[in-house]
């Protein structure tokens, strides 16, 4: 049975167009450096492990933001919808005793967000631009009213706090003063994520992600089912996004508000700006910036830290169309004469 | 031959615009066809209209004898008609490989063939589609349109702000493609290239279909094709 494969996968893979695919999905050179950078904080910030496992998250987030934003152009303002409907999926779960397991946990909470993704977006996908903005803004005003308002369910204002996640795997247990566990775990999980958003986007469903953002007519006329591809885009960036909710909610034993809200939604939009959209890490710059200065500028000047961050991104929109790798893109094109994204 | 595409009494525009009237035309299975015109009178809106881009006031088009006229853009495009813009609209952060294969189906047309018709195009294939120079982006226009095997394919002034020489070779091109058996709807302002291109030709004025016959009847009557475009220059030679 093997036989006929195995006669047709050489052919394949000499074949130009499978070479330009395996191409384009080799790993460069610098690509594990971010990875390698993440074990090194464990090592090296043992102290710090709970902001860095909150950084892994919004980077989880923000990828999945990406996704839709970066590389379909879905504009959308209430991916937290998303992010907040896999915390309160794990959230709920576990409160009521009904399944507290982690990694199956994460499981439901992809599932549940990938649902509301999908059912919201096959309405809100047929607009574009303001109308889409709004919509999706109120899909997540919606969805967090119905978490205040279902105290019984939701605990309300005040949410679920101690919430029982059992150790990982039976043995890991997640202490929330020495969060190691918390970090490698999220570590292990956005690999994961990341390994498969990377595969996506290389992939030829990818490549017409980006036809569909740049030129939606064009991509009509070759053939693409367009409303159908935007509608599986978001239904994947919300489970993505569902991911990093339950990821949120398990490694702080709790859930709230807060993931549901238009902060979280715009911070990991102006994330994904300041990193650059459409280009993956993209999401790892940008968090990593942004948390960094918030961090820091919250401790230099604590009242006001809000205003260096605003004037970061007024340069940053000003200078940098495309955020900070844009930035570097520009100055690598002028000095080196690099060709452009892709 | 069976019919290829046929437009049956169709009014369209853009929104309540009404720009093409009660137009009839039929394209066998293999046949070409030029449309002339001056600017503005309906000729990139016919095309539109078949590839379902307009809004179908009445009448009805067809698609190897099928009505298309709720079929939506895509479908249209899986269904074999295949479209070549006025403006290229390459894709521009996308390589030339990756342009050629966003819409690539199995069938005739195949990368070898498309690189025998544009050994230019094999040259480029890693370039980004915002690298390329006007002529090499209506190539790939044309080759992107071909790679989804189309049964018509509608071309909408290939030759549009390319240079003489470049004019020549595309010209070149087009006629191959004639040739080729595939059936072909030339939009062109450029009479000389649209009369030699086919057999037929039709002319449009306001929306409306005034000629249509033998292009040769107009390649030797130079007056006749002016009083018919509407200006004496389309009869000038180039």
């Amino acid at each position: 049975m093997t036989m006929p494969a195995q006669q047709v996968t050489p052919g394949l893979s000499g074949h130009p167009a499978a070479l330009a695919l395996i191409n384009r999905h080799r790993v460069r050179a610098w690509e594990p450096l971010p990875w390698i950078i993440a074990i090194a904080f464990y090592f090296a910030f043992p102290n710090h492990l709970g902001f860095g496992t909150d950084l892994l998250v919004t980077i989880l987030f923000a990828l999945s933001l990406d996704l839709a934003l970066g590389y379909a152009g879905i504009v959308t303002l209430g991916h937290a919808a998303f992010f907040g409907a896999g915390a309160y999926t794990v959230g709920m779960l576990a409160h009521h005793g009904i399944w507290t397991e982690p990694i199956s946990g994460l499981f439901l909470a992809a599932g549940v967000a990938a649902l509301i993704g999908f059912a919201s977006g096959l309405i809100l996908l047929r607009t574009t631009g303001l109308t889409l903005l709004m919509l999706t803004l109120c899909t997540m005003a919606l969805l967090e009213e119905a978490a205040n308002m279902g105290e019984k369910y939701t605990g309300g204002f005040d949410g679920l706090p101690n919430l029982p996640i059992p150790p990982l795997f039976g043995l890991f247990e997640f202490n929330p003063l020495y969060p190691r566990v918390q970090y490698v775990y999220v570590l292990c999980v956005l690999f994961v994520c990341f390994v498969f958003v990377r595969t996506l986007v290389y992939s030829p469903f990818g490549q017409s992600l980006t036809g569909i953002r740049e030129n939606v007519l064009r991509m009509r006329a070759v053939g693409a089912p367009v409303n159908w591809r935007l509608v599986t885009c978001y239904t994947i960036s919300a489970a993505i996004a569902g991911i990093a909710g339950g990821l949120w909610a398990q490694a702080n034993a709790y859930v709230n508000l807060s993931t549901l809200g238009l902060d979280r939604a715009a911070t990991v939009l102006i994330i994904l700006v300041l990193g650059g959209y459409g280009r993956l890490y993209g999401a790892f710059i940008g968090a990593v910036v942004y948390m960094a200065l918030s961090h820091f500028l919250a401790k230099v000047y604590p009242t006001a830290w809000q205003l260096g961050l605003g004037l970061l991104l007024m340069l940053i929109a000003l200078f940098a169309r495309n955020g900070v790798l844009g930035l570097w893109d520009q100055l690598t094109s002028r000095f080196i004469g690099k060709r452009g994204p892709t | 031959m069976a019919e290829a595409l046929a437009f049956r009494g169709v009014s369209a525009g853009y929104g309540e615009t009404v720009v093409l009237e009660d137009i009839n035309l039929t394209l066998a299975g293999g046949e070409n066809v030029s449309i002339i015109g001056r600017n503005g009178v309906g000729k990139t809106t016919l095309l539109a209209t078949a590839m379902g881009h307009t809004r179908l006031h009445k009448g009805e088009v067809l698609l190897g004898g099928m009505n298309i006229n709720r079929m939506p853009i895509y479908a249209r495009a899986l269904a074999g008609l295949g479209y070549v813009p006025q403006e290229r609209e390459i894709f521009p952060s996308l390589s030339v490989r990756e342009n050629l294969e966003i819409g690539a189906r199995p069938g005739y047309w195949n990368e070898a063939r498309i690189f025998e018709l544009f050994p230019r195009l094999s040259e480029r294939l890693t370039n980004m589609g915002n690298q390329l120079s006007g002529g090499e982006q209506q190539m790939l226009s044309i080759a992107r349109a071909l790679l989804t095997n189309p049964d018509v394919l509608l071309m909408d002034e290939p030759t549009e702000g390319l240079a003489p020489v470049l004019v020549e070779t595309l010209t070149a091109v087009l006629l191959k493609l004639r040739d080729s058996g595939l059936s072909i709807v030339l939009v062109e302002q450029n009479s000389r290239v649209a009369l030699g291109f086919s057999e037929r030709a039709v002319i449009m004025d306001k929306g409306r279909i005034v000629y249509d016959g033998p292009s040769a009847a107009l390649r030797d009557d130079p007056e006749q094709l002016a009083k018919l475009v509407g200006i004496v220059e389309a009869a000038a030679p180039h």
